[in-house]
């Protein structure tokens, strides 16, 4: 995406930022995230429909944010994560650079913070299509169906929390699971206890989850984890008709989460 | 079949020493006597203690190999298993598996002059090897011990630290941060590297045994180099986080070395070889 | 043991499969609703795939499974027994299917776990274990065996090693002893070998790891950790899917006086693995964990375990959800 690169080497040439955070081609032809901090090196940059990662996590980033000012190539999910972590202040607007895309793959002048809300404001919020037709069905089965389906899929889990390290909004540097005075959730990988971590898990990203699908994405067994998170925004936007990431001041409509809620409309 | 390698001795709480508000020591007696007639650890070893039902933590063994009978350990409350073990009362039952890691190498230090430096917590694991030299005291020649904690109450081992300064052939210096004092604190006033400076001991035929918060470690050690010590003759151990204490669970190694197998003791010329990693 | 050479048609192996799977443990893999493959206990010979190129996770929970308990304690007053696990009472089970470089990792893990002193748990699973390996005839650009001292049909590991001919009959090589009870069961099932030709995937070598080794023990300080990690997310799943990763983690599982120890997979790359009670961590950042990731493998434990902690199976690398490919970068290695 020539316009992309042109930009990006751009604003690393004038040190408008110190590292644009990307996607390159990997050996196997999967994209992943890359860092250009060299302007030569901006050509890597790619932008397909290969590229699929919230690169949002990367913000919050200790060794990341180490380089400098960071600029940022954004889609909807990306924008509306950096919209949330402003407003949980775990990020500052001024610091950030956003290479916006636009959903059929365009680069957007995204000037400021106001430009994107605009963007944001009037695109489609709800769940993505691609995972509507699963929600659905979910919604059909009855509460014992449904628990039967997590049970099964969750007896999987091996507990590497990929699904955690890769969402924009579990920044925690010391996560519920890992907290053991009390010992909310057991270390150990057995069923019971995968199910209570992802009951936390969808509690704390409730009206939070920006539906990018990542965490889904990014579990090794397989596990749609995402279709809990997904399922809660669903629910939010029902009771109180509201999305997650629409605006740098937004507070979160569950504000307050308790570790050992067992909260059975999940499940 | 033999015993699992995992399964702690059964152990009962014989002594409780409240040395500060978050600092105890226990003596712990084997409930099984024959696991006592076969136990022996030396000086500079550790083990994991358990409380069952909350976890194991690592402790150096904090009593002399010279002392038979029981094994001691000092422990500051710090998380789970620390603060459960810290509600345990006389006659309770500790799990304790060991012991692990290598020794202070005494047997070599004979007839040479040893040299203690410790701050804060960080004297009971010199606390074994001191007494340990100490019942031996005829194969060493002068022994000093320079101690420092932040403030008076912080110190531990008092009653200790009274026959230590006591005794005619040990040289006691203790030390707290200033501010720490009382109106009748009679000791030095002022941070470990300065004391020590101050003190300026003597290098020859002597090793240094220097045990501490990093950031003392990192002061005290320009201040051994100008009193003359060699990198050798220096020596400290290392508190990598731990769970088996046996080289399997992967988790203390500094590099190629396991802190648990080869450590926790190490010459200051070992470490030297040492990635940063601790 | 000499190893002897025998025909399996394809028939006899659905037989031999069937005797074994009705009489004793068989873990072997399938495709599961999701596409994914996963080993099973007793799947129907129709199920078992023999087509597949890896797992999603390895096997090696049948030897180190994702918990295992150490032992259980009953606390009374001041009174506590511990009642020790019944090592005994661990079952035979034969693995089907696994393919090299998974049961090479056998050999890494016992190096592992039975350097020094042995860790019985480990080693009374690993004695009860039968292997009976499948040579790849498929492969893809994340496996990289040959890098790492094996092939696709190397032997390292299994009882028997099965290999697929070109009219779907398999060569056998029977190994060990281990093999040859298997064989004994029933005999008639094991032909003289032909001429025909097995189907073996040819697998690129991408590095030679022998020179690897010998730049890591200098790179420790080397700015490539840094620049090659940034992307790295800090979950554990390369560990957990990785054939040879032993790392685990000691907790206490309390039910009122009641209660257990167990073990459960750990991973370097988790930043809380090292973290000091006091709040200091010796690795603080992803790159010092990246990092111990590779010297572990392919520095410390050549020198320390006296093998090589990887078998090129390429499961961290294809189940990394941010492409961490771990040939790519020891490819890289090689050459700073
Ligand atoms: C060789 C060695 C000797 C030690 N000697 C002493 C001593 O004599 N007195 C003393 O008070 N402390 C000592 N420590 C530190 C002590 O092990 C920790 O403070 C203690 O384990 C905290 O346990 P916790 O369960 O209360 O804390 P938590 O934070 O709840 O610990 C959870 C788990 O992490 C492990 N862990 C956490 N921090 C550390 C750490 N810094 N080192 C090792 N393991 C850790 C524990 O074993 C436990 O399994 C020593 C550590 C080592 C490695
Ligand atoms: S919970 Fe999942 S879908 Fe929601 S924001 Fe996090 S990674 Fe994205
Ligand atoms: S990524 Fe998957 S396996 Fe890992 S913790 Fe999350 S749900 Fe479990
Ligand atoms: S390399 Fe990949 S799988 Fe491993 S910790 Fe990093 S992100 Fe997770
Ligand atoms: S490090 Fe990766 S390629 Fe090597 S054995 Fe482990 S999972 Fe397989
Ligand atoms: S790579 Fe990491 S998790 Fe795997 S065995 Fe080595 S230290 Fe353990
Ligand atoms: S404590 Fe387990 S390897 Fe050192």
């Amino acid at each position: 995406m020539t316009s992309l690169i042109i930009r990006a080497k751009e604003l690393l040439e004038n040190k408008t930022v110190q590292v644009v955070i990307g996607y390159e081609a990997g050996p196997t032809g999967v994209a992943r995230p890359a860092f250009i901090t060299d302007p030569a090196k901006a050509e890597s940059l790619i932008y397909d429909e290969r590229c699929v990662q919230n690169l949002a996590v990367y913000l919050t980033k200790r060794e990341v944010k180490n380089i400098g000012k960071m600029a940022i190539v954004a889609t909807l999910p990306v924008m509306r994560s950096i919209m949330m972590l402003i407003s949980e202040q775990q990020l500052f607007a001024d610091n950030i650079v956003v290479l916006g895309i636009s959903a059929d793959g365009k680069l957007l002048d995204i000037a400021d913070n106001k430009v994107m809300q605009g963007y944001i404001e009037k695109s489609d919020l709800s769940n993505p299509e691609k995972y509507k037709g699963l929600l659905t069905e979910f919604n059909k089965l009855s509460p014992e169906e449904k628990f039967l389906y997590w049970q099964k899929e969750l007896s999987k889990c091996i507990k590497c929390y990929a699904c955690r390290q890769a969402c924009p909004m579990c920044y925690c540097t010391r996560c519920t699971v890992e907290v053991n005075q009390p010992q909310w959730i057991p270390v150990k990988a057995n069923t019971h206890g995968n199910m209570e971590w992802h009951i936390l898990r969808a509690m704390h990203l409730a009206g939070r989850c920006i539906s990018c699908g990542e965490c889904g994405r990014a579990c090794p067994v397989g596990i749609p984890c995402h279709l809990l998170t997904m399922h809660l925004t669903d629910q939010v936007y029902n009771y109180f008709k509201v999305y997650a990431g629409t605006s740098e001041k937004m507070s979160s409509v569950l504000s307050t989460y308790e570790p050992n809620d067992k909260e059975s409309f999940i499940i | 079949m033999s015993d699992s390698i995992y399964k702690p001795y059964l152990m009962e709480i014989e002594q409780i020493v409240e040395e500060t508000p978050d600092v105890r020591t226990y003596r712990l007696k084997f409930k099984n006597a024959e696991e006592a007639e076969k136990f022996s650890f030396k000086a500079g070893q550790f083990g994991e203690y358990s409380v069952l039902g909350e976890g194991e933590s690592t402790f150096c063994v904090a009593s002399s190999p010279t002392r038979q009978g029981y094994i001691e350990c000092t422990f500051r409350k710090a998380g789970r298993v620390t603060n459960a073990l810290a509600n345990l009362e006389l006659g309770d039952t500790v799990g304790f598996r060991g012991p692990y890691g290598n020794t202070f190498p005494i047997e070599e230090w004979e007839g040479k002059n040893l040299l203690y430096i410790a701050g804060g917590i960080a004297l009971p694991p010199m606390r074994c090897v001191i007494w340990n030299t100490i019942d031996l005291r005829n194969k060493y020649k002068d022994i000093t011990i320079v101690y420092g904690a932040r403030s008076v109450s912080d110190l531990v081992y008092k009653h200790e630290l009274k026959e230590w300064e006591d005794r005619p052939d040990i040289k006691l210096i203790t030390t707290v941060d200033p501010g720490g004092q009382t109106p009748d604190w009679k000791g030095e006033i002022g941070f470990v590297p300065m004391v020590l400076e101050k003190a300026a001991p003597s290098s020859e035929n002597t090793v240094a045994i220097l045990c501490g918060p990093p950031v003392m470690i990192k002061f005290t050690m320009p201040v051994l180099k100008k009193l003359g010590f060699k990198d050798k003759d220096i020596y400290t151990t290392l508190e990598n986080r731990m769970k088996c204490g046996f080289g399997k669970c992967g988790r203390c190694n500094v590099g190629k070395v396991f802190v648990c197998k080869d450590g926790p003791v190490f010459s200051y010329e070992q470490i030297l070889t040492l990635p940063e990693e601790y | 043991m000499e190893t002897t050479r025998k025909l399996i048609r394809k028939q006899s192996l659905e037989k031999l499969y069937n005797i074994l799977s009705t009489t004793r443990k068989v873990y072997a893999p399938v495709i599961a609703s999701d596409k994914q493959v996963e080993y099973k206990y007793n799947p129907a010979f129709t199920d078992v795939t023999f087509d597949h190129i890896r797992s999603t996770l390895s096997v090696k929970n049948v030897v180190f499974p994702k918990v295992e308990n150490l032992f259980y304690y009953t606390n009374k007053q001041t009174e506590s027994t511990i009642t020790d696990i019944d090592l005994n009472k661990i079952q035979d089970v034969v693995l089907w299917g696994a393919h090299p470089c998974d049961n090479a990792a056998f050999d890494t893990l016992r190096s592992i776990f039975c350097w020094d002193i042995t860790d019985e748990f480990f080693a009374k699973r690993l004695e009860k274990l039968v292997v009976i390996g499948f040579s790849c005839h498929l492969s893809d650009e994340y496996c990289f065996c040959t890098s790492v001292g094996l092939t696709p049909n190397s032997t390292k590991g299994s009882d028997i090693l099965l290999s697929r001919l070109k009219n779907g009959d398999y060569h056998a090589e029977i190994l060990t002893e281990k093999g040859n009870a298997i064989v004994s069961i029933s005999p008639e099932l094991f032909e003289s070998v032909t001429n025909e030709e097995a189907e073996i995937t040819s697998v690129k070598q991408k590095f030679n790891h022998e020179q690897v080794t010998a730049k890591l023990a200098t790179a420790f300080e080397n700015p490539f950790w840094v620049a090659n990690s940034l992307r790295c997310i800090g979950c554990g799943a390369c560990a957990y899917v990785c054939p040879t990763c032993a790392c685990f983690d000691i907790q206490d599982e309390a039910s009122g006086k009641e209660g257990k120890r167990y073990r459960s997979w750990d991973s370097c790359g988790f930043g809380l693995f090292t973290l000091h009670t006091s709040g200091h961590n010796p690795r603080n950042v992803q790159s010092q964990r990246w990092r111990q990731r590779i010297m572990h493998k392919f520095s410390y434990m050549p020198e320390r375990n006296n093998s090589l902690g990887c078998v090129g199976c390429g499961r961290c690398s294809s189940g990394c959800p941010v492409d961490m490919n771990i040939a790519e970068q020891l490819e890289a290695l090689q050459n700073i």
